[in-house]
């Protein structure tokens, strides 16, 4: 033992010193509160500073808000959501809400924290859930084992700040069309109660980035779109005929051989089953042969299948620490929040950029502007639907148009529904004109990346 | 056992693909020393338990408050009086059932007096929020037996780190953007015969839009310089000319129009970068000309050792070169010339090998050691990753610290810009200085801190004085200092936890380049800086 102080004697000590710290500090909270637990938290919201925001005043009530009142709702319980509910409760935030529809896998383990192995297979948002708020006394995360789009705008309205630790660009997307559908503008100009603040965060390996998004004033998910260039998929005649990588004899057994020689089993092939992955392992090793192509291997063929992505504990870490942060300051008022993009990499050293994220003038998202269509009247409907999935600025999905004809509303593709598929698909042989469209006409798109429709005007060009 | 083994690999599957088996092998056989379960602390070890290192040790004399428990997740009320390592400790050990978790109810500075040694056993010892004199203490024990030392500290919004390693080699740097060893402005012999077995222009459609790019730039690289004196296209002009020179290589139909030929597209965009000649990059020229490379002995490391190895390749076998790398990109071509291409430059990969084992061999022999003290294996991945081995020396804490030594250009060049990150650095030392005078950090109470703004300037002043640092700190930065009052804010903990954590895997594994040596975190601005002290 290296101290002679008893551990009586010590605790005694400890009291008095923080009961020093709660006559300094303010009152005292009630219920499961301890001496001196929110001390490192109230010196930034109880005493005057020379960089805090020009709207912060100091005072004990601060964290009163942030205790009882300030609801933060937390978007995805994986790697970044863990990290994030953590550093949420222990920065005073006890309102808290979480969303995610997965279940716990194995995999998930070496950076998920809040789980262990006995958990797996149970929903990751209730599991976190009971984790926090058994570590954390005072804590109130309520889970929801629920896709982001189960809930509507009378759900995320209740919210102050939202953050998101999702591993989609696709939720991204409809998280920042949610919001920006719950702006509310009076004569034109944006009510800023309708505002509700969303800090993004994304990782991938040791690459991650953090940013602020206050939707109808900043820089929007879909503002920065080119910076998620679209995912490259090998060309089907490499796979089919030209394989040179073991990745192209990996897609050749997936996409080709599997719905080929399993109908009768008449299933799709599920990544998460290992008998279905050694089945596409096995035939890829086939097809390389073939070919004399080396490199096939399981875990190859599994993260080409999955699409996996690498991850590490100490990426999320720092990012939701970022996050975490920017989500104090808003709420707060404690400092200037970041304005409004972080990059961070540490593969060599660790490297931050920020800068400011601009606004784009036509957002399809967030600009309120019908997006501006250019085709000859000659074009044809498909070539409509190539550009909404293919411009990088769109990277729409599955784009479903529909217009306005002599006073009816007319659904010209929609691929989500089978019969209307069907319905519609000669329309795609069509040329502009001769499905009645004139030049100026607005077309109404709604897709998977957005809760709302798209606008877009059509100009014919000569 | 074998149940396990499969297990593991599930569990790890998604950072294995970062750092592969022989990454996860080394974390496994770590044993890695926590000095200090703050918040800091314990978020650095998590993200080391998370990944599996084979054991940690916490040392740490404090017992728990309840500030300790406010900010730390690894620390619960009922553990208040208790001593903190041992709190921290098992929270963290129930993280991960493959890790094993110790504690050592002892301050540094005790061990320091009765048993420096304690620390020879790890394989990298984590210092958090120590005060300068520990810090100075441990980092001169740790120097002379070669322990890798990391000094970590949040304070208020600011987060810090210090490496401090005397030379830590790493073969596997993985650079992002790694230009391609494709050897085009002068083919080895194998290169050139395969590029020879081509004839451009009596080939059938098929054949001529699916020949790499590689080749295609070849052949038309060979035409260009026997039109040009040898001289290979080296300005924009000249390269512009060259791609247009390719382009007319593309087939045309019967009405003159050129064909679709991808692979052609494909050459024409890689002219910019295909036509490098082929230089020992100037980081490698340094380290084959620095001491440890030419200076070798029977207890050199295998790194210098095969270092020295691929200088006498360079400057026999390989005419210059490094190795071959071996690899070629992905490009438009059919499978079989494809495969062929990539084997021809495969196999000169082996024999270049090949050339650099025998060196080593040699080189062993001549101390009496067996061949097979470095394994061809190894060899096999140095040769692969010659072009970009990277060798980092950090500067012990004693010349940072040192009057005579310290870095002063790097401190007043930052500090042309007074709001650079340098600034956090100098308040730090100043704190630190507090400490030493008041035993005490400045603000803690609320009482204190108007008072100790003046105390904690005359701290600032003493300090650039001693160090003749003719720089200016504003009072802002003074004041705040006072104002975070040692607060550790659990944000900046988890950023720097987060950070901290990687950099002790590279070193753990050494792979990936750790920085060199002092980094710093602002979250106010969401800023960094790494600066070499």
């Amino acid at each position: 033992m290296a101290d002679a102080e008893e551990p009586e004697k010590k605790r005694r000590r400890i009291e008095d010193v923080t009961e020093k710290m709660a006559v300094d500090g303010g009152h005292r909270d009630g219920g499961c509160d301890w001496d001196g637990r929110w001390n490192h938290v109230r010196k930034f919201l109880e005493r005057p500073g020379p960089f805090t925001h020009p709207d912060f005043e100091p005072s004990t009530e601060s964290l009163q808000f942030l205790l009882e009142t300030c609801k933060i709702l937390v978007i995805g319980a994986g790697g970044l959501g863990c990290e994030l509910l953590k550093n949420l409760a222990l920065s005073g935030f006890r309102l808290i809400h979480v969303v995610d529809m997965d279940t716990i896998d194995v995999s998930n383990l070496n950076r998920q924290f809040l789980f262990r192995p006995k958990d797996v297979g149970r929903p990751k948002a209730e599991v976190a859930a009971d984790f926090i708020n058994s570590r954390i006394p005072g804590c109130k995360v309520v889970p929801h084992y629920k896709k982001i789009q189960d809930f509507d705008d009378s759900f995320y309205r209740q919210f102050h700040i939202i953050v998101c630790g999702l591993d989609s660009i696709i939720a991204r997307r409809w998280m920042n069309g949610m919001l920006i559908s719950l702006l509310s503008f009076e004569d034109g100009v944006l009510e800023p109660s309708s505002i509700i603040p969303l800090i993004d965060g994304g990782t991938e390996g040791f690459k991650g980035n953090a940013r602020v998004i206050l939707p109808g004033m900043t820089a929007c998910i879909d503002c920065t779109l080119e910076l998620y260039p679209p995912q490259i998929n090998f060309p089907m005649c490499t796979i089919a005929s030209m394989p040179r990588l073991p990745e192209h004899c990996i897609e050749y057994a997936r996409i080709l051989q599997w719905p080929k020689e399993k109908p009768c089993r008449d299933t799709s092939l599920d990544g998460d089953n290992p008998e279905h992955i050694q089945w596409v392992f096995e035939r890829a090793q086939e097809r390389a042969a073939e070919f004399n192509i080396t490199g096939v291997t399981y875990r190859l063929t599994q993260g080409v299948v999955k699409r996996i992505i690498p991850a590490v504990a100490s990426t999320n870490a720092v990012i939701a620490a970022a996050c975490a942060t920017e989500v104090f300051k808003i709420a707060t008022s404690a400092y200037i929040p970041l304005n409004n993009y972080l990059v961070f990499n540490d593969v060599d050293g660790l490297y931050t950029y920020t800068f400011e994220a601009e606004r784009k003038e036509n957002c399809s998202a967030c600009s309120q502007v019908p997006q501006d269509l250019q085709f000859p009247s000659s074009a044809k409907l498909q070539e409509v639907l190539e550009y909404l999935t293919e411009n990088a600025s769109l990277q729409m999905k599955s784009p479903a148009i529909t217009t306005t004809l002599e006073g009816k509303n007319k659904t010209l593709y929609l691929q989500s529904v089978k019969s209307i598929e069907e319905r519609t698909r000669p329309n795609l042989c069509k040329t502009l004109k001769e499905l009645g469209l004139s030049d100026g006409q607005e077309l109404a798109v709604a897709d998977i990346t957005t809760p709302q429709t798209v606008l877009f005007k059509l100009n014919f060009t000569t | 056992m074998a149940a396990t083994k499969a297990s593991k690999e599930q569990k790890y599957d998604r950072q294995l693909r970062l750092w592969g088996d022989h990454g996860q092998e080394s974390l496994e056989n770590a044993h890695v020393c926590l000095i200090n379960a703050t918040a800091t602390g314990t978020e650095i070890l998590k993200n080391l338990v998370l990944p599996g290192i084979g054991a940690f040790t916490i040392v740490d004399g404090h017992t728990v408050s309840g500030e300790d428990v406010g900010n730390n997740f690894f620390l619960s009320n009922n553990s208040i009086g208790k001593n903190r390592a041992q709190a921290a400790t098992e929270l963290l050990q129930e993280l991960n059932s493959d890790v094993s978790g110790n504690f050592v109810e002892e301050s540094p500075d005790k061990l320091l007096d009765n048993d420096p040694e304690f620390f020879h056993r790890f394989t990298i010892v984590i210092g958090v929020q120590l005060p300068e004199s520990t810090c100075l203490r441990l980092g001169s024990v740790l120097w002379s037996a070669s322990v890798p030392f990391l000094v970590c500290k949040s304070y208020g919004l600011i987060g810090y780190m210090r490496l401090v390693v005397q030379e830590h080699t790493v073969i596997e740097s993985h650079p992002d953007n790694a230009l391609e060893d494709l050897r085009l402005y002068k083919p080895f012999a194998e290169l050139k015969n395969h590029i020879d077995s081509y004839d451009l222009d009596s080939m059938d459609k098929k054949d001529h839009s699916h020949t790499p790019w590689i080749i295609i730039v070849a052949k038309h690289l060979e035409k260009w310089l026997s039109e040009h004196n040898c001289q290979a296209p080296k300005n924009y002009k000249e390269k512009e000319a060259f791609r247009q020179f390719i382009r007319e290589g593309i087939l045309k139909n019967e009405n003159d129009v050129p064909e679709d030929e991808e692979n052609f597209e494909e050459a024409i965009k890689n002219v910019n970068t295909a036509l490098n000649p082929t230089k020992i990059p100037s980081a490698v020229d340094d380290l084959f000309n620095s001491e440890q490379c030419n200076s070798i002995t029977s207890q050199t490391p295998s790194f210098w050792l095969m270092l020295r190895a691929v200088k006498e390749f360079a400057l026999n076998e390989g005419n210059g070169s490094l190795p071959v790398r071996g690899t070629i990109p992905d490009m438009i071509a059919d499978s079989q010339k494809f495969i062929n291409l990539q084997n021809v430059y495969r196999e000169k990969a082996m024999q270049d090998a090949g050339a650099v084992c025998k060196h080593v061999e040699s080189l062993l022999q001549s101390f009496g050691k067996p061949p097979e003290s470095v394994s061809e294996k190894d060899i096999k991945l140095f040769c692969k990753n010659s072009s970009f081995l990277r060798v980092v020396r950090c500067r012990s804490l004693a010349e940072e610290y040192n009057v005579d030594s310290v870095n002063k250009d790097e401190i007043t060049s930052s500090m042309d810009n007074p709001d650079s990150e340098m600034v956090f650095y100098l308040m730090l030392r100043a704190v630190d200085r507090f400490y030493q005078q008041h035993s005490r950090y400045p603000g803690v109470y609320n009482y204190q801190v108007e008072d100790d703004i003046s105390k904690l300037k005359l701290c600032v002043t003493s300090l650039l004085q001693e160090y003749s640092l003719n720089v200016n700190i504003k009072d802002d930065y003074i004041h705040e200092f006072c104002r975070y009052g040692a607060a550790e804010p659990h944000t900046v903990a988890a950023f720097l936890g987060g950070s901290a954590a990687q950099e002790a895997i590279k070193i753990i594994s050494h792979q990936f380049v750790p920085f060199n040596n002092t980094f710093i975190y602002n979250a106010m601005s969401q800023t960094s800086a790494t600066l070499q002290l």
